[in-house]
């Protein structure tokens, strides 16, 4: 017997893991702080995340016919994983076209454009946020308080309908609309109020920590949100090193300032636990594309990523700032890539062989 | 005994336990064997004998042809029936030159070398062993006996014994310091003789302990062998890795162990090495472990060289399915077999016939950038990199990228979650590269040719003309003279 065929090389053995299950691994960490999260805001977040994860997947199906790409790719579950992580990151209550452009933004211009999966220089789902944060500024940051799915507060499928795609009259979210602590404190500071006055009543951190909170679609619950990134860390989906890297860029800094002046800067632990930072640290920043490859440079990364989000909350214009802290460190992950490289065994930093020095002398 | 870190590798599953307690057998003997004429890096052996011939096991059938080269014996007792190509375990799955040898079924020895017993010389002990016809036992199959004359040129303190065998699946070294424990010492203590060192360390990965254990026992005795259990982490066998590991030296790029005064061999060596200078006996069979998912018995051998791949399945019960992948050596670093006819050769480790389920290949999906493969290199390179340098043609950037640093283990492509067949790339823009610095080096060796001859030309047409101005000067000179008279 002797065979004809391609030759190969090996190792003829594989650690098991693989781009599609990959992805269903990242569904399924974020699954309970979803469906938490759904069941939050009611039937309009119901349908907020459908026509978004909907169009992601209709605009990447779009753009491989264009490219003339097998439809195949799509079974990697990229675009629905980009198109959740987007929905998790809007307000709940946005109207359909917010998901709807912002998912086809994502994958149109966030990752076809530069050639499809892996090529993408920014994270797909955070250029489709910011672009709608500035394009959209009233519906992008129109929160409302938690009216969990089974409560008598919570809207019903028509009047759901009327909040998402208007039908049956526009439901007026204004009388509705909260804000989240983030967003209260920076406003109140705004005004001149100080943080121990601003913070009085009505924020229970225990409350805030468990997700029964103002806040975006997934961005109400940091336990279960911790619960599903420790689930990627111990399956070494992700690697702790840029979650760590950006929760402490965040904390330290912020802790540095509360010291000096309680009452204009917020705890570190305020920060950092947020849930918007932890669902960053967790699913944003860890995006294993527009990330660094080196365990140092997602040090660096992670790290910059904490720092930027920290000054973006305190000095800039936005109450939240992980979708323009996450694509300022894209945009200096290639120059990190070059610059933090492991040394070549037998070579050194500069890669010049080492010298032979022999042995015993 | 204190470690060093090394970094990188992956933790393969071991799938040990099919043969890690199955005793070597003796394979019978086939009824045809065939003995390629490379079994070693290196240049191919001269054959000695020619058809027709009848000759007893042990007796030399191919003589080394040059420095680096190694001898070939006859493994059993029978008749030469031709000298010529035959299908052998090579990558290009072309055949090449080997001696076919038909077993009279006495399996009659010659007259064994005489023993040079415990205490012989250095010199000796590297002549008797490149007699013998010993290579690395452990894959990579460079003749012995060189590296045994390595003080000569090296100055020397340490040599390593690589028992770590990383590969999953294979047991036979596991095996061979179990059962021949005394054996592979005493083949140690030469070793360390030949080369001249105070110092053997016997590197044994954790999964082993029984192993470990056996020989620690046995080189108690023995004041210059020490016992290193290693961490069991792939490719802790590399041998610049196992190096560090050991000794916290690191091998400078481009250079050799001996450069920083280690000499690493296999531990199967060291057998091979005492059978033939305390029994006088070359290197006639190995040991090598056939398993895998396809194969109904999986178990260790004892294996006449030359022996078919199909007669050790046929030992090993068959197959149970058409295996995804017929394998000579491990998982992770060994060649596919394009047929069962392929002989047993003496660098072959193992014999595994792999169903899907262990090798778990899958479609490749593009490269996300996500790191893994960076984290598993235990060179420091970034091979996905190097990998799309290799795709878009780019063999220079490919270079710059350390292309020629990489040991070829495929700790990349086991993790990588996209299966990019990262390795293959390597393979084949080293071959690539290769084929143009050979190119390169005709082309200058053409070049300087050319010009040396333009030179010699030029000189002599000078050198003629300055005769002939001798002459004419010489000739005028005397017809002045003549004319003076």
């Amino acid at each position: 017997m002797i065979e004809k065929r391609p030759l190969i090389a090996g190792p003829f053995a594989h650690a098991g893991l693989s781009t599609p299950m990959v992805m269903a691994w990242v569904m399924i960490a974020l699954t309970p702080a979803t469906v938490f999260g759904l069941g939050l805001f009611g039937w309009p977040a119901i349908f907020l995340f459908v026509v978004t994860v909907g169009t992601a997947v209709a605009a990447e199906v779009a753009c491989l016919r264009l490219a003339g790409k097998p439809l195949a790719t799509l079974g990697d579950g990229s675009a629905v994983l980009s198109g959740w992580i987007l929905a998790l990151s809007l307000p709940p209550w946005a109207p359909w076209w917010i998901g709807a452009a912002g998912a086809a933004i994502a994958m149109v211009v966030g990752k076809h454009v530069f050639g499809g999966l892996g090529q993408n220089l920014f994270n797909p789902a955070m250029v489709a946020r910011v672009a709608l944060l500035i394009s959209f500024p009233l519906e992008m940051t129109r929160y409302v308080a938690p009216r969990p799915i089974h409560s008598a507060v919570a809207p019903d499928v028509r009047e759901a309908l009327a909040v998402t795609f208007g039908i049956g009259g526009r439901a007026d979210l204004d009388a509705v609309s909260s804000a989240s602590l983030l967003g209260h404190a920076k406003t109140e500071l705004a005004r001149g109020v100080p943080l121990s006055d601003a913070l009085a009543g009505g924020f229970d951190p225990w409350q805030l920590f468990l997700g029964n909170a103002v806040g975006s679609l997934g961005e109400t619950s940091a336990l279960l949100l911790l619960l599903g990134g420790a689930l990627l860390l111990a399956l070494r989906v992700i690697s702790w090193h840029v979650p760590a890297a950006l929760l402490l860029g965040v904390a330290v800094p912020a802790a540095a300032c509360h010291a000096l002046d309680p009452e204009r800067f917020l705890p570190p632990l305020t920060h950092a636990l947020a849930a918007s930072t932890v669902f960053g640290a967790l699913f944003i920043a860890t995006d294993l594309v527009t990330s660094p490859v080196t365990r140092a440079g997602q040090l660096i990364y992670g790290a910059g990523c904490g720092v930027l989000i920290f000054v973006i909350r305190t000095w800039g214009g936005y109450p939240e700032g992980m979708a323009f802290a996450v694509l300022l460190m894209n945009a200096a992950t290639p120059l990190i890539d070059r610059w933090v490289r492991p040394r070549v065994y037998g070579r050194d930093r500069k890669g010049r062989p080492l010298p032979v020095r022999e042995a015993g002398r | 005994m204190r470690l060093f870190r090394i970094k990188g590798g992956v933790h393969p599953a071991e799938r040990k336990d099919a043969t890690r307690e199955k005793a070597v057998e003796d394979a019978p003997l086939a009824a045809r064997l065939v003995l390629p004429l490379q079994q070693h890096i290196g240049a191919p052996a001269k054959p000695l004998v020619k058809p027709g011939d009848r000759v007893l096991k042990g007796q030399p059938i191919a003589a080394p042809a040059g420095p680096v080269s190694a001898a070939i014996h006859a493994s059993t007792s029978g008749t030469v029936e031709s000298v010529g190509p035959q299908p052998v375990p090579h990558p290009s799955g072309l055949p090449a030159p080997a001696i076919v040898l038909i077993p009279d079924g006495r399996d009659a020895w010659c007259e064994p070398m005489l023993s040079l017993g415990p205490y012989a010389a250095p010199e000796a002990i590297a002549e008797r062993v490149a007699e013998a016809g010993i290579v690395g036992l452990g894959g990579a199959t460079f003749p012995s006996a060189v590296k045994l004359n390595l003080r000569a040129r090296h100055r020397l303190d340490t040599l390593v014994m690589n028992g770590a065998e990383c590969e999953p699946f294979l047991t036979c070294d596991d095996r061979l310091m179990r059962e021949h424990t005394s054996e592979l010492i005493q083949g140690v203590a030469l070793m360390a003789r030949a080369l001249g060192v105070s110092r053997a360390v016997i590197a044994i990965e954790r999964n082993k302990p029984e192993a470990t254990a056996a020989m620690t026992g046995a080189a108690a005795a023995y004041r210059e062998i020490a016992i290193a259990p290693v961490p069991t982490r792939y490719p802790m066998g590399s041998e610049k890795h196992l190096v560090q590991a050991l000794t916290g030296r690191e091998t400078p790029a481009k250079a050799l162990t001996a450069d920083i005064g280690v000499v690493v061999h296999n531990i199967a060596t060291a057998f091979a090495v005492y059978e033939a200078v305390i029994l006088g006996r070359p290197l006639v069979s190995r040991i090598l472990t056939v398993s895998g998912g396809a194969i109904a018995r999986p178990t260790n051998l004892r294996v006449p060289l030359g022996t078919p791949i199909r007669h050790l399945i046929d030992v090993c019960g068959g197959l149970t399915e058409t295996p995804q992948e017929l394998l000579s050596g491990g998982p992770m670093m060994g060649q596919p077999l394009r047929s069962t006819e392929i002989p047993t050769v003496k660098g072959m480790n193992g014999v595994l016939a792999l169903l899907p389920s262990d090798t778990r290949r899958g479609p490749a999906h593009a490269c996300l950038r996500c790191g893994t493969c960076v984290a598993a290199c235990p060179c420091g390179l970034l091979p996905f990199e190097i990998a799309a340098h290799v795709r878009n043609g780019d063999f220079a950037a490919a270079l710059e990228a350390g292309l020629m640093d990489c040991i070829g283990c495929g700790s990349c492509a086991f993790a990588c979650p996209s299966r990019i067949p990262l390795v293959q790339s390597f393979h084949h823009a080293k071959g690539h590269v290769a084929a143009e610095a050979r190119r390169k080096q005709r082309a200058d060796e053409a070049k300087r040719l050319a010009q040396a001859k333009a030179e010699r030309e030029a000189r002599l047409a000078a050198e003629r003309k300055a005769e002939m101005a001798r002459k004419k000067a010489a000739a005028d000179k005397a017809r002045a003279e003549a004319g003076a008279e």
